[in-house]
């Protein structure tokens, strides 16, 4: 049988770099971080209040 | 392309998780009762018949365990709906399954088009309860406790493949898609080992290699013999080790990679099984390793990460499709395949744009970052819970889609028809369209039959014996040409049930 053409590249085995990981103080990177924040505020605003006690109630009968 | 049985229908079921906040005598039987009956609305309530099923028949030769059958639904709360689906009450959960679909594209619409249905009867649901109390479904796996509760995927195969064969190529392949099919979970279940983030919800539970089991002593492989089709022709691989997925593109990669798995099974393109020195010790192992790095024993002595096995199933399969030709659902299948496991390869965080496990695991990790959390902090299990509710305005899956961080391959819009059309191309087309248009007259329902009352002595009994009969090419006329229930069933010929 043929060996197979498909082969995954191994990160070891790459010869060029994929990309740049972008510089911490790049206007792309804060701008991430920015989104990150937001995100994570927005979040925040939905979660369930009072978490040790939401996960200490929650509590399912097993089943299939 | 040559035609093959193997997942030519396909299908989910997933059990919600229910729970009602400051409900001081709190029933899960009951409020998933209420949910169920408050998305009925005004639906007809239908009969479920339980004649064709037999859930204790075993796939293995040497016969039959004990049926789980004693609180398999004792006039429990159950629907057929438009769309050919299921949703019942089962055990104390509310349970969707899908309706029976064509392939792996619209077996995952339909899995995403049952949170939004549970999403609607959990909003009618609200109306009926003291405004203080809060009912929330989630689509999970387990409460963190030791509970679980299912998400199970259901394949159409050839009865003339053995079922030994099954058992051999997929025990590997199921323990290696952990990788693909995890939701992520905090912390370990059931006496497993200690552990802060794993990959999947449901590894912590598996404790036998193969059984009939479900509920206790769950097996990587179920042998539940009970196709709900022609005993002669077709098997119904029931598989029980997975994950419920909110991830589209995860839900398709679940469904399509193993259905193309057992194609080449059926084909004989799959060339010889690997086994594993330990399946059920190996399940949780690679769940608890989300760097991947960890290997797992095989049974010549040699080690082999799952990250490995799930490339040698992609080869094998990529194999296959070139020998025998599949379609362009496969073909995409198959790259977006090869795609998941280069970035898993590169850095597992680098998937959490299509993997619920790696999603999770970035939101957490960035939560850690911010806020100095320890894994045991329980703001951290809550995000975890929370990621799993279907309501869009709180899921946490559902903020990622709205801050686009999630790779989506379905519109709201698709999603929100399949909750009430069926698919075209199974049986499930049939039985929808009946359900929506002659539901009066329709005193029972099951995967495989239908039974009318059109006023005559004796109720008219359809049995739909072949999945891939009663898709829309074949029925979608008649049904359209039909004004009453008993046109149709004469015009079929039904025979008296």
């Amino acid at each position: 049988m043929a060996e197979q053409d498909r082969k995954r590249t191994h990160p070891q085995e790459q010869t060029e770099e994929v990309e740049a990981a972008p510089n911490a103080s790049s206007p792309a990177a804060e701008e991430l971080a920015e989104t990150i924040d937001d995100l994570l505020d927005e979040i925040d605003s939905v979660l369930e209040e009072n978490a040790e006690e939401f996960v200490k109630n929650y509590v399912q009968k097993g089943g299939e | 392309m040559t035609e093959r049985i193997a997942g030519a229908v396909l299908g989910t079921e997933t059990e919600f998780g229910i729970t009602i906040t400051n409900q001081a005598e709190f029933n899960p039987v009951l409020a998933s009762s209420l949910v169920i009956n408050s998305y009925a609305g005004d639906q007809a309530r239908i009969q479920w018949s339980y004649e064709d099923e037999s859930p204790g028949r075993d796939s293995r030769a040497f016969g039959y365990e004990p049926a789980p059958m004693a609180d398999f639904e004792s006039g429990l709360v159950n629907l057929v709906l438009t769309n050919g689906a299921r949703l019942y009450v089962d055990h104390a959960h509310p349970e969707f399954s899908t309706p029976e679909c064509p392939d792996a594209m619209h077996a995952a619409l339909y899995d995403k088009a049952g949170e939004v249905v549970l999403e609607q009867a959990a909003q009618a649901a609200r109306d009926i309860l003291a405004p203080e109390e809060r009912l929330l479904i989630h689509k999970n796996n387990s409460d963190g406790k030791g509970n679980s509760y299912g998400a199970h995927e259901n394949y159409l195969v050839a009865r003339s493949v053995p079922f030994a064969d099954l058992v051999r190529h997929m025990t590997s392949f199921f323990v290696s898609r952990q990788i693909i099919t995890g939701s992520g979970k905090v912390g370990s279940e059931n006496g497993r080992p200690d552990v802060d983030f794993q990959i999947t919800q449901r590894a912590d539970f598996f404790e036998e290699e193969v059984g009939l089991e479900t509920t206790l002593k769950r097996p990587i492989i179920n042998t539940r013999d009970e196709p709900h089709a022609d005993p002669v022709k077709y098997r119904r691989l029931h598989v029980i080790i997975g994950d419920a997925n909110l991830s589209e593109t995860q839900i398709f990669l679940k469904l399509a990679t193993t259905r193309l798995v057992l194609e080449a099974i059926e084909a004989g393109t799959i060339g010889d099984p690997v086994s594993l020195a330990d399946p059920v010790q190996s399940v949780w192992r690679v769940s608890h390793d989300p760097t991947l790095k960890t290997t797992i024993r095989r049974q010549d002595g040699s080690s082999i990460s799952a990250l490995d096995l799930q490339w040698h199933y992609l080869e094998t399969v990529a194999k296959h499709a070139e020998m025998e030709g599949v379609s362009n659902n496969d073909s995409l299948a198959i790259a977006e395949w090869e795609e998941t496991l280069e970035l898993l390869e590169s850095d597992p965080r680098s998937a959490s744009d299509r993997l619920d496990w790696a999603a999770k695991l970035e939101l957490l990790e960035q939560y850690r970052g911010r806020d100095g959390l320890e894994w045991s902090d329980p703001k951290l299990r809550l995000i975890d819970l929370q990621y799993h509710d279907v309501d869009r305005s709180k899921g946490l899956y559902h903020r990622l889609v709205a801050g686009q961080r999630m790779r989506r391959i379905f519109s709201d819009e698709a999603i929100a028809a399949a909750a009430t059309v069926p698919p075209d191309g199974t049986r499930a087309y049939f039985r929808g369209r009946c359900i929506e248009k002659f539901g009066s007259s329709i005193v029972a329902a099951n995967w495989d039959s239908l039974v009318f009352d059109v006023g005559e002595d004796a109720l008219k009994r359809v049995p739909m014996m072949e999945p891939r009969r009663g898709r829309r090419s074949m029925v979608g006329d008649l049904i359209d040409s039909c004004d009453t229930a008993a046109d149709l069933v004469h015009a079929l010929g039904g025979s008296d049930g």
